[in-house]
């Protein structure tokens, strides 16, 4: 049988913080338990962002320039924001795949990522390009509010001698333990106690799962050097006792900060493992929901000259505190602020219109004037060069990953948005390209003429009314690295 | 070269509403009001009116779409009328097309009515409105300060200037507008300001402040428009002909190409060339007397006096300083108070600009009438910096 694996990964984890502290801060009053566990941060979505876009920032944090484009794209989440579009169609569209890929997505566990890892691992032949990414929604004064954080994890799984990690085998046990469940028609989790989850779910059914994949390949639990548990860190613990793993080679569950990633957290976990780990090193992932699934794969030489854009470790780097507790209820909808009467504007998206411009809209793809060799947004039937003009000489060109540069700006107090002031200019990217855009992920005071930005795919609005997403590009002012 | 609408046809009468918050007034009511000081002026019948022209922005806002709201307000007698809306040059189009009606020789005399009734909106500012199906996928939901505040960076960065230097000659521009205004009875802020209050007064989009930004207001002006043989015949002497009429339309090049730097009106620009060479003007600094121009914002004022040629290149600030259009200025600018004071009703702005003109050029301005000025020049800037209807039109006395 082919060898399969991992060909490419990255991750993503949204550049916004909230320390654990503030939550503690503006909610020891209904529970003053809240002040011991506040510690760390936990990351959190800025308003324009949602599983969906993480995930298509996951993939770009892929390097995959070398690799051909993937036969299929999985799409893992609980969070996904259109129950019935496929949302992996739109990853797809955003990242300029080919459109004859197959997508899907899949949903409903906490083992959701590693179920589609599984998958594609599984598979005779092909490539997977596989996104898990979560944007899990908690009450305030939840435990679930201090444990979880927001992020997504991208693999590209295939086979052949390009492969950085070799999956040596997988197990999976399907066991219907509800430990925790959220309905289609609700917004959270209803949790049961963690002290039964601990001792009925990871303590049992953990073990079971990886020593049974231990026995399948005969590997002595002493043999691995990397240990990926998507548990609480004394649970972790605790399962590498029972099951005679070397406790020191246990991942960072990013606890302290980030926190738990749901669905992509255990893909999150990999991510972070295999920027560090040594060629030729054994990694245990462990994913648990409703079961578990375990699996053990094996580093090659090529890892070591592989690194993802920015990886788990870049987007730790990557930080922005939000101290304001109200604000970021606000931006995660748990909390209603008066916007003001001009955010009453109700502006019904035109599907149709998006449709047919769907390849700039969600693509971010403009035009080359084969004439003159103007770049421009939108691509239009006549070139928008005033030396040129020339009609029905544009080809398509993709802008997504163009840097570019400030060329004017303002910060505006009467925009309607949900985070003022609307922070918008003339950007010039590559190429002579001068559009008039959103900025986003940028403190007021911050924005220069010549600040130098970045291409990130984000929510452009949301039609409340109709429950209705639309994505587009921003750019974001290029951190220093 | 066409020959082009220089002296071909002249005002016969003007009229203006009172601008400002008019919780009292309707469209309908606007409407009249500055009709019925245009014909009573003009001395003539409503229904010696050939053709009109009726020039309104939101036509969502307040009247609804077409020529009606016009012809059922002043009950005009079955005659042409086409409503025309281009950005802020809503009112400066109307008057083209009753101008160009007048010279063509199908019209005797043509009525130009330009309206907005903003304040039933039910909040501040402008409404918030669609960019187009596409547009809104992808254009992000700016405001009109917004759009114009970004020409202050580009401009700072462009010259060099320290934007707490470029901020004092904003300043400048908006308390000079309120002095003037303050001289004005049919003005919407009637305030005389200081550079302090200016300079402090909260953000609306950075850099610009509140005083930065031009009143929202209700109103209308209109213009009747005839050729000046008739007007003789009717026993006019003094009459203010047309001497240019220009606009100039963006096609995206600013938008969407490198060469634009964001820090000036390209179609000002353009059309300020054409209106020139229209109207024989060769120096218009010394050329022209007083000029109404398209102050949306502080930052517009200052950029459009380099760009219709009143200012050097990078040289606005220190002319706005030292004054040059001020009342007592060189080219004396925003006499009645501008878009800043008179307010901006953005269908009737072009020809309440026209309306000011007028006045002066017949030394009818009562208190803040200027020294027998003969020509004079208003500018509108419709839409944004990036995409933008500029119009440039030269009124001169003639007898």
């Amino acid at each position: 049988m082919t060898e399969r694996g991992i060909l490419a990964f990255g991750a993503y984890i949204p550049r916004l913080r909230l320390r654990r502290e503030t939550i503690a801060d503006a909610l020891a009053w209904i529970n003053p338990g809240l002040k011991a566990q506040a510690r760390g941060e936990r990351s959190t979505c800025a308003w324009d962002e949602d599983s969906l876009t993480m995930a298509v920032e996951a993939a770009r944090d892929c390097r995959l320039d070398d690799l051909d484009a993937p036969d299929n794209l999985v799409l893992a989440s609980t969070t996904l924001p259109f129950t019935d579009r496929d949302n992996a169609a739109v990853v797809t569209e955003a990242l300029d795949l080919p459109e004859h890929i197959n997508t899907l997505d899949i949903s409903s566990s906490q083992r959701a990522g590693t179920a589609a890892l599984a998958n594609a691992l599984g598979a005779a032949s092909g490539s997977s390009l596989l996104i898990a990414s979560d944007c899990r929604e908690t009450r305030p004064a939840s435990p679930l509010e201090m444990q979880t954080g927001h992020g997504a994890a991208a693999a590209l799984v295939g086979s052949g001698k390009q492969l950085l990690a070799r999956c040596l085998g997988h197990r999976a046990i399907s066991r219907d333990l509800v430990d925790h469940y959220r309905s289609r028609s609700s917004r959270f989790d209803y949790t049961l106690e963690d002290r039964w989850v601990r001792d009925e779910g990871f303590l049992k059914i953990i073990p079971e799962t990886v020593a049974a994949l231990l026995a399948d390949l005969s590997v002595k639990p002493d043999s691995i050097d990397h240990i990926v548990l998507p548990a609480p860190a004394r649970v972790a613990k605790r399962l590498c006792k029972i099951l005679g793993l070397e406790d020191s080679g246990l991942a960072d569950g990013l606890a302290a900060n980030c926190g738990h990633t749901g669905a992509a957290h255990p893909l999150l976990l990999l991510t972070a493992t295999l920027e560090q780990a040594a060629p030729g090193a054994k990694i245990l992932l462990v994913g648990f929901g409703q079961g578990a699934d375990a699996f053990l794969f094996e580093t090659t030489k090529r890892l070591s000259s592989y690194q993802p854009r920015l990886g788990v470790a870049g987007h730790l780097k990557r930080r922005h505190e939000e101290s304001n507790y109200v604000r970021y209820l606000s931006h995660r909808g748990l909390v209603s602020i008066d916007r003001g009467n001009r955010a009453e504007f109700d502006n019904r998206a035109a599907l149709t219109t998006f449709y047919r411009k769907r390849d700039m809209v969600t693509g971010f793809k403009g035009g080359r004037c084969e004439a003159c060799g103007t770049v421009q947004f939108p691509r239009a039937a006549m070139c928008v060069n005033p030396e040129c003009r020339a009609p029905g000489t544009q080809t398509p060109i993709s802008l997504s990953g163009m840097t570019g540069q400030v060329k004017s700006f303002t910060e505006d107090w009467l925009a309607a948005t949900p985070n003022p002031p609307l922070q918008y200019g003339n950007v010039e990217l590559e190429g002579g390209v001068n559009i008039m855009m959103e900025i986003t992920d940028c403190e007021p005071g911050t924005l220069k003429v010549g600040t130098v930005v970045e291409m990130r795919f984000r929510i452009k609005s949301v039609d409340e009314r109709r429950g209705f997403t639309r994505y587009f590009w921003k750019p974001s002012p290029v951190e220093e690295r | 070269m066409p020959e082009g609408i220089r002296d071909k046809v002249v005002i016969l009468g003007m009229g203006c509403a009172r601008f400002g918050e008019r919780w009292d007034a309707g469209p309908e009511e606007l409407m009249l009001e500055a009709f019925t000081e245009a014909v009573d002026d003009a001395g003539i019948e409503r229904d010696q009116i050939d053709a009109a022209w009726f020039g309104v922005f939101y036509d969502e806002q307040s009247v609804g779409k077409s020529a009606l709201p016009l012809s059922i307000a002043l009950r005009l007698p079955n005659v042409p009328v086409s409503r025309v809306e281009n950005l802020c040059a809503t009112g400066s189009e109307a008057l083209r097309g009753a101008v160009y009606a007048v010279a063509s020789g199908a019209c005797d005399f043509a009525l130009a009515l330009g309206m907005e009734k903003l304040k039933d909106v039910g909040y501040a500012g402008l409404p918030e409105r669609s960019k187009g199906s596409f547009d809104d996928l992808y254009v992000p939901s700016y405001t009109a300060p917004g759009a114009f505040a970004q020409l202050a960076s580009a401009y700072a960065a462009r010259t060099g200037i320290e934007m707490a230097d470029l901020k004092r000659a904003m300043a400048h521009v908006s308390v000079k507008s309120h002095q003037n205004g303050a001289l004005n009875p049919k003005a919407h802020l009637r305030r005389a300001i200081t550079m302090e209050q200016a300079l402090e007064a909260p953000v609306v989009a950075y850099p610009l402040g509140l005083y930065d930004c031009c009143g929202v207001s209700d109103g209308a002006a209109c213009a009747i428009v005839t050729t000046p043989d008739l007007a003789r015949s009717l026993g006019r002497k003094d009459m203010v002909a047309i001497k240019a009429l220009q606009l100039a339309v963006s096609n995206g090049a600013e938008a969407g190409h490198s060469s634009w730097d964001g820090s000036y009106s390209l179609t000002t620009r353009v059309a300020a060339q054409r209106a020139y060479a229209e109207a024989g003007i060769t120096n218009p600094r010394e050329a022209l007397d007083l000029i109404e121009v398209h102050d949306c914002f502080s930052i517009t004022e200052l950029i459009v006096m380099e760009d219709l040629g009143l200012s050097e290149l990078d040289h606005a600030p220190r002319d706005i300083l030292d004054g040059v259009f001020d009342r007592d200025g060189a080219v004396p600018c925003q006499i009645d108070g501008g878009l800043k004071c008179f307010g901006h009703p953005i269908g009737a702005s072009g020809l309440r600009m026209a309306y000011e003109i007028y006045l002066q050029l017949l030394g009818r301005a009562g208190e803040r009438q200027l020294t027998s000025p003969s020509v004079g020049l208003t500018h509108n800037l419709g839409g944004i910096p990036n995409r933008s209807v500029a119009s440039v039109s030269v009124l001169g006395l003639t007898h």
